[in-house]
């Protein structure tokens, strides 16, 4: 029984890093209904980022963690000006937003590949590794250090969009853009909102799953997973990208714990399988109407 | 640069050109985006090479059964994804292929993640040349008949075709079945070049650029596939020194085509004769007409 709450712990704190990184996703698809899969190159280079200025410049890990966020944040809106801005005003097929995504995601992948190289980087040692024990579970420093930053970074981040001015425009333009537009909401604005706070959490998240595994150019691909997260909660939902994320990772962690790591790749997408076939509006979608 | 190195880069090239084909009746004329076409390669080129070695068949027959049992996979993930809207069709290949990938590298029947090799080399140049052309006669008919146009429909307006009495979900389904069995028959047709398989082949670095070479040569041509397989899976052989970059390079191109030139390199135009002699003329004629205005 132990061993199984202490699983239970290790899910809970690597899927609150999948939540962030599925909310980022989740906001833009709620607004732009397209899959922004440049998202993983953004979280890759927040991670990077953080790796940078703590191996490099030795900077105190807040200031790194701050920066590693803000300098992936200010990606993601370059990545809206530069790649889906233009098609947005040419009100182009959803199919361009698609591929102009995957380029960007291509680019941002293999230019590190090209200046900082391929390998493996591990992040320096910021927390000591000593677990914290209480009864019979241990609870790694770093794993708790994790779960804490996610659940304030959610926490602030469904503040702001329940209860700020800005929030609230956030939620009439996932509702209706034309409406929220006519009503005085400057979507452009929201729209370039979503898309610096998707990528600050993703920064965030980068940095913290790199601390924890190590840093490569394909990071990203594990928003693969913080994807099936969303799908699995709902897309287009924050609650449901939240609880499905952290669903996912206790699923994984099951798995790994008790049958192979092997599989835990594998389940990740028979989960996908299986809400497809359940329940393809996932846990909390509110698109119901789009199963035709 | 001898005969045998040139011979090898254009059976590449063509194995390139038959997955892109099937890519270009799915991406470029029914509008749909996968993230797993490689996975559907590999499973062709399991299954091919399972049939050729552990059961002894000859080539075509092989091939064939690679192509259809990828299409018979891919029959699956679209009864599951095509009637949504939204990205969960894109999503499901994105898993598709990884999940393939991930299922190999475990089979050790197969290899494993170590590779099978020893598989017997039967493509040559000719019997490429020959499904190559094969396979560009067919997808040509298909997209003039009325399936290929009720495609082109789906991916114009999907609800007005919707409204005017096109199965939208069952055109979805041909156009993906058609494009697996595409990929498949190109997948066992790589194992049978190389000798040799391993799931790290078909990563999703390859299904991405076999959709970067679709948007290079034009979504809706496919003389524009052609030209995009050959070219850019010729280039990067002459580049060698530049190969780092070339990726780096193919992204920035994928967004600049994507905000300057959605239609890509022939833009919806298909090669013909008559077009070029309707360009030379055209262009004789108003050569005339200006000397006629000088006078």
């Amino acid at each position: 029984m132990a061993g199984f709450m202490q699983q239970i712990i290790n899910g809970l704190s690597i899927g609150s890093v999948y939540a962030l990184m599925a909310v980022g996703y989740s906001l833009v698809y709620s607004i732009m209904n397209f899959s922004n899969f440049a998202h993983g190159g953004v979280i890759m280079i927040g991670a990077y980022i953080g790796f940078f200025l703590l191996a490099a410049y030795k900077m105190p890990f807040y200031v790194a963690f701050a920066l590693a966020g803000a300098g992936a944040g200010l990606l993601a809106l370059i990545i809206e000006r530069v790649a889906y801005s233009p098609l947005r005003k040419r009100k182009a097929p959803f199919l361009y937003f698609i591929i102009s995504a995957m380029g960007a995601s291509i680019f941002l992948e293999n230019i590190v590949i090209a200046t900082i190289g391929p390998t493996f980087k591990t992040y320096p040692k910021v927390f000591s590794t000593q677990p914290i024990t209480v009864g019979s579970l241990s609870v790694g420093r770093l794993d708790l250090i994790m779960f804490v930053i996610s659940a304030i970074s959610l926490a602030i981040l469904i503040f702001v969009i329940e209860k700020t001015k800005i929030g609230m425009a956030i939620r009439g333009t996932a509702y209706s853009v034309r409406a929220s537009a006519l009503m005085g909401v400057n979507t452009d604005h929201v729209i370039m909102i979503v898309f610096g706070l998707g990528g600050l959490l993703g920064g965030i998240a980068g940095m913290l799953f790199g601390m924890k595994y190590t840093v490569y150019p394909q990071i990203g691909f594990i928003t693969i997973k913080s994807f099936i997260a969303a799908v699995f909660g709902g897309l287009g939902s924050l609650p449901g990208a939240v609880i499905g994320s952290v669903l996912l990772g206790i699923i994984e962690t099951l798995t790994s714990g008790y049958l192979s790591s092997q599989f835990r790749d594998l389940i990740a997408f028979a989960l996908l399988i299986v809400v497809l076939i359940v329940r393809p509006m996932g846990l909390m979608g509110k698109f119901t109407e789009d199963k035709a | 640069m001898d005969w045998f190195y040139i011979q090898g880069i254009l059976i590449l090239a063509g194995i390139n050109l038959l997955a892109v084909l099937g890519l270009s009746l799915l991406t470029g004329f029914t509008g749909l985006f996968s993230f797993g076409h490689a996975g559907f390669m590999a499973i062709g080129a399991y299954t091919t090479a399972i049939m050729s070695v552990k059961l002894h068949l000859p080539f075509i027959p092989s091939l064939m059964i690679g192509g259809l049992i990828a299409a018979l996979v891919s029959l699956l993930i679209g009864k599951l994804t095509l009637n949504l809207k939204g990205d969960y069709f894109c999503i499901a290949t994105l898993g598709l292929g990884e999940a393939i990938r991930l299922i190999l590298d475990n089979v050790q029947y197969l290899g494993g993640a170590r590779g099978w090799p020893g598989i017997p080399l039967k493509t040559t140049l000719l019997n490429v040349v020959i499904i190559d052309i094969i396979g560009i006669i067919i997808l040509v008919n298909l997209i003039r008949s009325k399936h290929g146009r009720n495609m082109i429909a789906i991916r114009e307006e999907e609800m007005a075709s919707q409204i005017i009495g096109i199965n939208v979900f069952r055109y979805k389904m041909i156009s993906l079945m058609i494009s697996a069995i595409y990929a498949g028959v190109a997948g066992g047709m790589l194992g049978h070049y190389l000798g040799f398989l391993q799931p790290k082949m078909f990563q999703i670095v390859k299904s991405t650029e076999l959709t970067i070479i679709v948007i290079f040569g034009g979504l809706g041509s496919i003389s524009g596939s052609v030209l995009g397989a050959l070219v850019l899976t010729s280039l990067p052989e002459m580049l060698r020194t530049f190969a780092q970059w070339r990726l780096v390079v193919y992204g920035i191109a994928v967004i600049f085509i994507m905000i300057s030139r959605p239609q890509g390199l022939m833009g919806g135009h298909e090669f013909s004769f008559h077009a070029v002699k309707k360009i030379i003329s055209s262009m004789f004629y108003r050569k005339k007409q200006r000397g006629l205005g000088g006078r």
